[in-house]
């Protein structure tokens, strides 16, 4: 049996090839599956709860996909829903499409899919040694769990497959490994287990593993013992080298691809050309683990932070520019230390010297002149009053602070005013760790919803 | 002497997760390949990103022509001294990574 599995593209939000999409409706795909998020863009999305594309965009397209989906007549998916997969993004996906189905006067069976975590649950968790850490996690105590914001555990093919047994038109998922929505299908059908999860992890970032990777839409055919990818864009062309070099991208392991249940060992598998646009793939692995374990993400609060931006134009202040922020930080921070009565490791001012050494710091090797630097100044603190207030005590430096008492008080540029910026609550992550489940659905609820 | 990224074709950064930097070099032919993997030494990696040569995972792939390397990241990304959200700008600091002849 073979399974046809429409990816419209990487991610909703990123748009998609309206054409491709329409010649991946007229054959006949099994499935229609879309990504909704990630953690790339960083610990905020997770922290509050929200997504990182606009409601607008996110709606249009969608849209699309749901007329797609009614004249295909198969289920459609969204993994990570609203870039982060909690309750509250979910909830915001769901919102969505029932204000679609409405205007397209649609009827419609939704499988709700939910991945949030409760913090009392994992904290138990974690003391009873269910919640083990991968590499480079950080170190973590029970306490920490209840200081995160939003945890969701990332759901896998077998949380999708029940999903999908509901009959469901369209499934919303909270937090899924990108993969997972892709492999369900074909592994539900009995297509190669090996061949359904590499599919899907060539196929995870839509046409970005052909050329023409803008266009996003890419089918991805399962069978029983490999898989075909067939870009479907006006142009673009997949290779055995575009897709096997898929594996390396955002995979600290080109080989090995651990997923909930097993891993996926692509070492002996092989890449053919079909024709000059498809590729066929065979002899990828499966691998099932002893225990089930799924990945859990955490984010927590981590301090207000104040901005101020300043550029500096005159060459004396140019060259000296680091021993000139140096300066300014003991200076301020002594100030603050003083006035306000706070301690040392209550706050942090950092200077960035934008156009020197700000994307490396002290790993930077270039020691070339620029004429000009931009001096991004970030103030974190615990509240967000007194990151502004320390961002009052930094604005008279940024504008006068002389690098010897010698010379004339100078005065530098500021694009703003006022010159702080609050950036408000901010975010880490904090866990990078699997839970242990006795049961896949365990720590997922599923529930089902019929619209109109 | 020349550097790194003038010697092969493509080099890109990424995150691998919020934990991990995974950083590819597109080597573009079979001699370029084996000129880069007698020469780039996993140490003089883990010297540039300021990290342990163990904590390195170092895939020398020679169908593809490529030299991957992944690691801790240098911040755990979106922590407060996270420069690059998404990783990529890393892999400038290999791109100019001068290389023995």
């Amino acid at each position: 049996m073979t399974t046809r599995v429409l990816i419209p593209s990487g991610a909703l939000g990123l748009n998609y090839d309206q054409v491709a999409l329409d010649r991946g409706i007229a054959m006949k795909p099994d499935i229609i599956a879309i990504d909704g998020g990630s953690t790339d863009s960083g610990p905020a999305y997770l922290g509050r709860g929200v997504s990182k594309y606009s409601r607008a965009s996110t709606k249009i397209e969608w849209r699309g996909l749901m007329e797609a989906r009614a004249k295909a007549g198969v289920p459609l998916v969204i993994g990570t829903s609203g870039t982060c997969g909690a309750d509250n993004a979910v909830n915001w996906m769901l919102d969505i499409t029932r204000e679609i189905a409405t205007d397209l006067r649609q009827s419609l069976k939704i499988a709700v899919l939910r991945c949030s975590q409760d913090t009392a649950v994992m904290s138990t968790a974690f003391s009873d040694g269910r919640i083990t850490p991968l590499p480079a996690a950080p170190n973590v105590t029970a306490d920490d769990f209840a200081t995160c914001t939003n945890i969701v555990a990332l759901a896998g093919a077998e949380q999708i497959a029940a999903a999908l047994e509901t009959n469901a038109d369209i499934v919303i998922a909270g937090r899924t490994t990108d993969t997972a929505i892709i492999a369900a299908l074909p592994i539900m059908r009995g297509n190669d287990a090996g061949a359904a999860w590499h599919g899907a992890k060539i196929g995870e970032c839509g046409a970005l593993c052909a050329s023409n990777p803008q266009s996003g839409v890419v089918m991805m055919e399962f069978d029983n013992d490999g898989f075909t990818v067939i870009p479907l864009a006006d142009g673009a062309k997949a290779t055995p080298h575009t897709v096997s070099a898929h594996m390396l991208y955002e995979n600290s392991d080109p080989f090995i691809l651990y997923e909930p249940g097993g891993y996926l060992d692509v070492t002996d598998a092989t890449y053919a050309a079909l024709d000059d646009t498809r590729v066929r793939v065979t002899g990828s692995k499966w691998v099932p683990a002893d225990r089930y374990t799924v990945k859990l993400e955490g984010a927590r609060p981590a301090g207000f932070q104040c901005v101020l931006l300043c550029l500096l134009r005159d060459a004396h202040y140019v060259k000296n520019a680091q021993i000139w922020a140096n300066d300014i930080i003991s200076k301020c921070r002594s100030k603050v230390i003083r006035r306000l009565g706070v301690a040392p490791e209550e706050f942090e001012i950092e200077l960035r010297l934008m156009g020197q050494n700000a994307s490396f710091g002290t790993l930077e090797t270039h020691a070339a002149q620029p004429h000009e630097i931009g001096v991004l100044a970030i103030v974190t603190a615990k509240s967000n009053a007194l990151a502004m207030e320390i961002g009052q005590f930094l604005n008279p430096y940024l504008l006068h602070h002389p690098l010897t008492q010698a010379e004339e008080q100078p005065t530098f540029a500021f694009p703003f005013s006022p010159a702080e910026i609050s950036r408000g609550q901010t975010y880490e992550f904090c866990l990078n760790h699997v839970l242990t489940l006795d049961d896949p659905m365990s720590a997922f609820r599923l529930e089902q919803v019929q619209i109109g | 002497m020349a550097n790194l990224g003038e010697i092969v074709q493509k080099i890109r950064s990424k995150n691998a997760g919020p934990f991990w930097l995974t950083v590819d070099i597109f080597c573009g032919t079979p001699h370029a390949y084996e000129y880069v993997i007698a020469r780039l030494f996993s140490a003089t990696v883990a010297k540039a990103f300021g990290v342990n040569t163990q904590d390195i995972k170092r895939f020398d792939i020679a169908n593809l022509h490529v030299v991957k390397f992944s690691l801790p990241r240098p911040h755990v990304q979106g922590s407060t001294l996270d420069p690059d959200m998404h990783g990529a700008s890393w892999a400038a600091l290999l791109a100019e990574l001068p290389l023995e002849n």
